[in-house]
């Protein structure tokens, strides 16, 4: 067993036994944190794929997060509220079925994903990212002035969806809910990464030339790849949205897509466990730090300049070494 | 609508591509000559736009505020590149966009420290307050034309500094082939803190300027960085003459989107949702614009490749 499975098992099983400790304690506030650092994480997987996997650095993952999140907010508005979402040309409901709704984050951010990708893989290198930055602004300033759903107050929604046979409104009913998709959503890509279509994706990262030069084609490679990535940051939005049981312009932010980032980063790129690792950093020194200070953002960019001027590989790479190609 | 608004509505356009510029050039210089993504560019912006505000409230005087929002500017540009950017030139552009990131968060954060939550207010120096009559009969802010006035000099004078001086040789030369200017014995650390203290210093003018018109508060920065890196996406990275293209085209595009298109969907919709469909589709107008050149000319209008 080498040093990254090892660090990786004991990383797995930080998040239920907190959530498990605060559980016996009586802790709500920290199953919530808790579950927030696997839905984070979650979306932090779903960008590793893009950025570690194929080496987009894509700086818009909030379209997905938030389209994740308005397909939660809209479909359950309208069943709070009674109203069919569309009456022509044929009737659609709204829906408090969590499973109904993560379909339709899914689905909803994958053909944002697939039409994103298309245009912005065009592309390489500074205008990828600012390419795949502005779709996210567009989708912000879209959200803002759309009035239809809050605009830029948001929407609230009272009662957390349903899940069939849990309570969802119990801290750690929906924290287990969180991390059996982040668990699930793990063992899928780690099964990507060392799948054949995962191999030739790194591969077209390291080499494009030569992957074209053996029959396939990078551009296809990737697209499917940014898809896959766009599909589960929009299912972690869809989650993040019901935690909070409100969703604004904010999660098609800037700011936001920088986050995701962060997480990817400060654990390792690249790293399977890596944004399960930065995402439970992220919410430790949002929670302890901002508990000291109410400007912890200082400290929060003096941490992220030191890892990324000094402790190249993040938390991970930084405790378990430099990657092994084969293990 | 009138002819005289369409024309006020140019006109800001203009001045809003102009302040866009001064964002965008640095923007772009650096990029070309050092590589370098750098997101706290409109940190920068807002160390300008704050450091007038302060020196104006103490001493009442625009002008001094303008030459403190150069020197602040500059001075934290300079600072930043020898401490933290320096480092970056040799690596990808994923570490330079997170550092920059992380920088972002320091300047806000620490800016809010000091100067807290609320906005300050820049006034427009007496001189140049209230309307001017143009030709034509038109009423105009004095203020906003001086703007526009402005910004066509700097630019002016960027483009003679980097096609006339030696200094722009030199930066043009760095652009080229890096290892060659430096073994010609040209300081190429002192050019590139240089060259980064000189987009500072743009962007601190621009804060200035615009923070008389907007109030001045953290976090002013980062929209029209965004809207400076559409600019140099649709001009072309690296290219001056395409910063100063694509400037004048997002300013027109942004402003004109959100005068003509609500009454243009009204022609086919019924009005109560032509102002919302409309409106909406006007603040996404300059990516769409961006979109569409990128699919003619992946890399920009101006770009080389």
């Amino acid at each position: 067993m080498t040093r990254e499975t090892l660090l990786n098992i004991v990383l797995f099983a930080i998040l239920p036994t907190t959530a498990l400790v605060a559980f016996a304690l009586d802790e709500p506030f920290i199953i919530t944190l808790a579950t927030k650092a696997a839905i984070l994480a979650l979306a932090g997987v779903g960008l590793n794929i893009a950025l570690g996997l194929g080496g987009l650095v894509s700086f818009g993952h909030a379209a997905f997060f938030g389209l994740g999140g308005y397909a939660m907010g809209i479909l359950a508005s309208h069943a709070q509220s009674y109203t069919p979402l569309m009456e022509t040309p044929f009737l659609i409901e709204g829906t408090k079925s969590m499973l109904v709704i993560w379909g339709v984050a899914i689905v909803a951010s994958a053909l944002a994903a697939l039409a994103i990708g298309a245009l912005s893989l065009r592309t390489t290198g500074v205008y990828f990212i600012m390419i795949t930055l502005a779709f996210g602004q567009m989708l912000y300033y879209f959200a803002i002035s759309w009035p239809a759903y809050g605009g830029e107050d948001g929407l609230s929604i009272y009662v957390r969806n349903d899940f069939p046979g849990l309570n969802t409104l119990d801290p750690i009913q929906f924290f287990a809910i969180a991390f059996g998709i982040l668990a699930i959503v793990l063992f899928g890509a780690g099964r990507l990464a060392k799948a054949r279509f995962g191999l030739a994706l790194s591969a077209a990262r390291q080499n494009a030339e030569r992957v074209e030069t053996v029959g396939l084609t990078p551009f296809r490679l990737r697209l499917v790849a940014f898809v896959i990535s766009g599909a589960v940051t929009g299912l972690a939005g869809a989650l993040f949205a019901d935690l909070n049981r409100f969703v604004s312009p904010t999660m098609f932010s800037w700011h936001t897509s920088g986050e995701i980032m962060v997480f990817v980063i400060l654990g390792g790129v690249g790293r399977l466990f890596g944004p399960v690792a930065g995402a439970a950093l992220y919410i430790l020194l949002e929670h302890t730090l901002g508990g000291l200070s109410e400007f912890w953002h200082v400290y929060l960019g003096l941490l992220l300049l030191l890892v990324v001027l000094f402790a190249r590989g993040g938390l991970i790479g930084t405790i378990a070494g430099r990657e092994v190609a084969h293990d | 609508m009138s002819t005289i608004l369409l024309i006020e509505q140019v006109l800001n356009g203009l001045q809003f591509g102009v302040m866009l510029f001064l964002m965008a050039a640095g923007l772009t210089l650096i990029f070309g000559v050092m590589g370098l993504i750098n997101l706290a560019h409109g940190s920068l912006y807002m160390v300008g736009a704050f450091a007038a505000a302060a020196v104006a409230g103490w001493t009442g005087s625009f002008a001094l505020a303008l030459v403190a929002a150069l020197a602040a500017s500059a001075t934290a540009g300079a600072l930043v590149e020898l401490l933290v950017i320096r480092r970056l030139y040799d690596r990808d552009h994923l570490d330079q966009v997170l550092a920059t990131f992380a920088l972002i968060l320091i300047f806000s954060e620490g800016t809010r420290w000091l100067f807290g939550s609320f906005p300050l207010f820049l006034d427009v120096p007496a001189a140049l307050a209230g309307p001017i009559m143009l030709p034509g009969g038109i009423l105009y802010p004095l203020y906003r034309l001086v703007i526009i006035g402005v910004g066509l000099l700097v630019a002016a004078g960027v483009f003679w500094l980097i096609a006339k001086t030696r200094i722009g040789i030199q930066i043009r030369a760095g652009e080229a082939d890096r290892e060659m200017i430096a073994a010609l014995g040209i300081d190429i650390s002192k050019l590139y803190t240089m060259v980064f203290a000189l987009g500072a210093a743009l962007a601190g003018l621009a804060g200035a300027l615009v923070g008389a018109i907007q109030s001045v508060q953290v976090g002013m920065g980062e929209p029209v960085l965004i809207l400076a890196f559409v600019v140099i996406v649709i001009g072309g990275i690296g290219s001056i003459k395409g910063a100063l293209v694509g400037s004048i085209l997002v300013g027109l595009t942004d402003t004109l989107g959100g005068v003509l298109l609500p009454p243009l969907f009204a022609t086919f919709m019924p009005a109560s949702s032509a102002t919302s469909v409309g409106s909406a589709v006007a603040s996404m107008a300059i990516y769409i614009l961006m979109v569409g050149v990128l699919l003619f000319k992946p890399s920009g209008l101006f770009g080389g490749k």
